[in-house]
């Protein structure tokens, strides 16, 4: 495979495991552990076992013909919003707390900004019969009370992040220093493909689930396991990596990643990490980041909680820099005009992350002849008071 | 300015192997945020930290991430980046300090601020202020050894790794073989600032420690913060670490070098 991650965990010029001291043992265990326990063939057997019968996988690909009309390709929607919870998050957690029970792990923590991942972790610690802690930013958790509450429903205690910007930055953060307080009963949930190695690498594999089924279904429709492009959008990039991962050396698809402009790249109100950022070192690995000429990290800006954060996983960093991947950003206002264009023409509200993928197809340039493949993430419940309070519609 | 530097290190290097050849037991490190409280207190702190007794200082370089560390050296590092401090003010603040203070220096921090100013340059920066050594806690040993060690020691830079209760016998030896100047034995599983006293556990792994011997000194940090977990982390080492604490003793009312004064008195007498 030509994108792949090297033993101490880089992609070409990005990853790695810049940790301190502290959290050594821990990540250490899970690097020399990972790959032995998940490739054993009873936790495959629990977790695709879970993967269809709990979070309902196969997802469908679904060929959106309204949609398809309008932008004159033909345009499929992988439909990771029908997975229980809402989004394709809940795949990386089933993995990680079969591999949790099996490192001995009595305790989950985990970060969430929208608060998906915090929903996807909550749950599966309820299935499992395990302690959960979720940290979120102050202001997330202000602007998506509902996935708060389904969180306290579902028995976790959401603990509010409130030092330095209350965001999913600093939600990390705090996620990381309970672990540092807490090393050999708890294990740490990361949401998406960024974090010290193999935390990146483990997450998309976990959801590399989502390009094997694709190559599968688009077989079936098309005779072909490959499209002319996938697009998804990047916060962190989990479900980027998830549909990606499967095409990585199919040179012929092309592989598009969406970022959040927020209000304009040039209004120092945005979170598109690949135009603003710079190589530095955050949460455990070296990724692009957007950053002051000091070092200091800056604090981004989205409409969408889930694309809020000043990094990118160090695989989407090395998708950049080699070109594998093409990098579009798209504005809180094209996000949501695309949000609500899927929802007139397809009869699906699209969760806001999953919105700024839609919109970069106007940016595309497709021709007639085009399959394209939409990584449709998430679904847009937890988002309805964003819309409301949008209002254009 | 190149034959200032060749001088520096030349007359001056090594002030922490020096410190620990004369002094064995109950060194005092001391720890600061730079531009904490005040972005101009660097040299104020150092000169009274130099006064009251305190064997070595350790200045944090703030960052806007700082994952080890508890809530009042997250505080300090917050009000320092709002003062205005960065690590090329720094450098000009520390520029002469040598004419006015002698004990070693060691600058602390999280990397990447140091990976933008660019690492050939932030060595060479130090080395020409004085300063005598490095710890990087989020620094990969790997890392260390391939890129950052000759540029360290072409500079005369010390480098100190840190070692917890979690970490394993062979690992500690491996620290000690590429660590110089000093080893910093985190205390407890934990982020700065811990409250507790100094537990039977905690002081059963000092013991451990101090039992492999080492061929580098060790100095006892976090949850240090008076005379009575002071004495006790010397006991089973070379000295300690005050961090937070000092952190709490710069932001008292009143005049802050007689402040110091007080606090480091009551630790070491």
């Amino acid at each position: 495979m030509k994108i792949k991650v090297d033993e101490r965990g880089y992609y070409g010029n990005f990853g790695g495991a810049y940790i301190p001291e502290m959290l050594y043992p821990n990540v250490e265990e899970l690097r020399d552990n990972y790959e032995a326990i998940t490739s054993d063939p009873d936790f495959k057997k629990q977790f695709d076992q879970l993967l269809k019968d709990y979070v309902g996988r196969p997802t469908p690909l679904y060929l959106a013909e309204r949609l398809s009309e309008h932008y004159g390709a033909k345009i499929y929607l992988k439909r990771e919003d029908l997975c229980h919870t809402g989004a394709h998050k809940v795949n990386n957690t089933i993995g990680q707390i079969l591999l949790a029970q099996r490192l001995g792990k009595k305790k989950i923590i985990a970060e969430t900004g929208a608060g998906q991942h915090g929903v996807a972790t909550t749950t599966v610690c309820a299935l499992m019969g395990v302690e959960c802690i979720v940290y979120m930013g102050e202001v997330d958790m202000a602007r998506q009370k509902p996935n708060v509450e389904r969180m306290r429903i579902l028995g976790a205690e959401v603990r509010p992040a409130s030092s330095g910007s209350k965001t999913l930055k600093d939600a990390t953060n705090e996620a990381m220093r309970h672990w540092i307080n807490n090393p050999t009963d708890t294990h740490y949930i990361i949401g998406s493909v960024v974090g010290p190695h193999p935390y990146p690498e483990m997450v998309a594999r976990f959801q590399s689930v989502i390009s094997a089924e694709i190559r599968t279904q688009l077989k079936e429709k098309e005779g072909t396991e490959l499209p002319n492009y996938v697009v998804a959008c990047v916060g962190g990039g989990s479900n980027a990596a998830g549909a990606f991962y499967n095409y990585y050396d199919d040179e012929a698809v092309a592989l598009v990643a969406v970022e959040a402009a927020g209000l304009g790249n040039t209004t120092g109100k945005s979170a598109a990490t690949t135009t603003l950022g710079k190589p530095g070192i955050l949460h455990g690995s070296k990724t692009l980041l957007m950053q002051t000429e000091d070092g200091q990290v800056v604090e981004p800006y989205s409409i969408s909680a889930g694309l809020d954060y000043p990094g990118i996983g160090p695989v989407h960093a090395h998708l950049f820099e080699t070109g594998r991947g093409t990098f579009y950003s798209v504005t809180d206002e094209e996000a949501m005009k695309a949000g609500i264009q899927l929802s007139r023409l397809e009869g699906i509200i699209p969760a806001i992350e999953t919105s700024h993928a839609f919109a970069a197809l106007k940016q595309m340039n497709l021709k007639s002849d085009d399959i394209v493949v939409i990584n449709l993430s998430g679904r847009g419940d937890k988002d309805l008071e964003t819309y409301i309070k949008w209002g254009k519609y | 300015m190149t034959n200032r530097r060749e001088i520096v290190s030349k007359v001056e290097m090594n002030r922490i192997e020096k410190l620990f050849q004369t002094k064995s037991s109950r060194v005092l490190n001391v720890y600061f945020t730079a531009g904490y409280p005040k972005l101009d207190d660097t040299v104020s702190i150092l000169k009274a930290l130099e006064t009251s007794g305190a064997d070595l200082i350790e200045i944090g370089i703030p960052f806007s991430d700082p994952v080890a560390d508890g809530p009042t050296i997250q505080a300090s590092n917050d009000v320092a980046l709002s003062n205005g401090m960065t690590l090329k003010l720094l450098m000009e603040q520390l520029k002469d300090v040598r004419q006015e203070v002698s004990v070693p220096i060691v600058l602390m921090g999280y990397i990447n601020p140091i990976v933008q100013y660019g690492i050939e340059r932030f060595c060479a920066d130090c080395a020409e202020c004085g300063v005598d050594g490095l710890i990087l806690p989020d620094l990969p040993m790997h890392e260390y050894l391939e890129v950052y060690k000759p540029v360290f020691e072409k500079n005369g830079l010390l480098n100190t790794f840190l070692i917890t209760p979690q970490t394993s016998e062979a690992r500690i030896r491996e620290i000690d073989n590429n660590t110089s100047g000093f080893i910093y034995m985190v205390s407890s599983a934990s982020t700065t600032g811990a409250k507790t006293g100094i537990s039977e556990a905690q002081e059963a792994y000092f013991k451990r420690v101090n039992e492999m011997g080492l061929k580098n000194p060790r100095l006892i940090g976090f949850g240090i913060s008076n005379k009575e977990t002071f004495d006790k982390a010397c006991e089973n080492a070379n000295g300690a670490i005050i961090g937070s604490a000092f952190i709490k003793v710069l932001g008292q009312e009143g005049d802050m070098e007689s402040n110091i004064k007080t606090f480091i008195d009551q630790v070491i007498n």
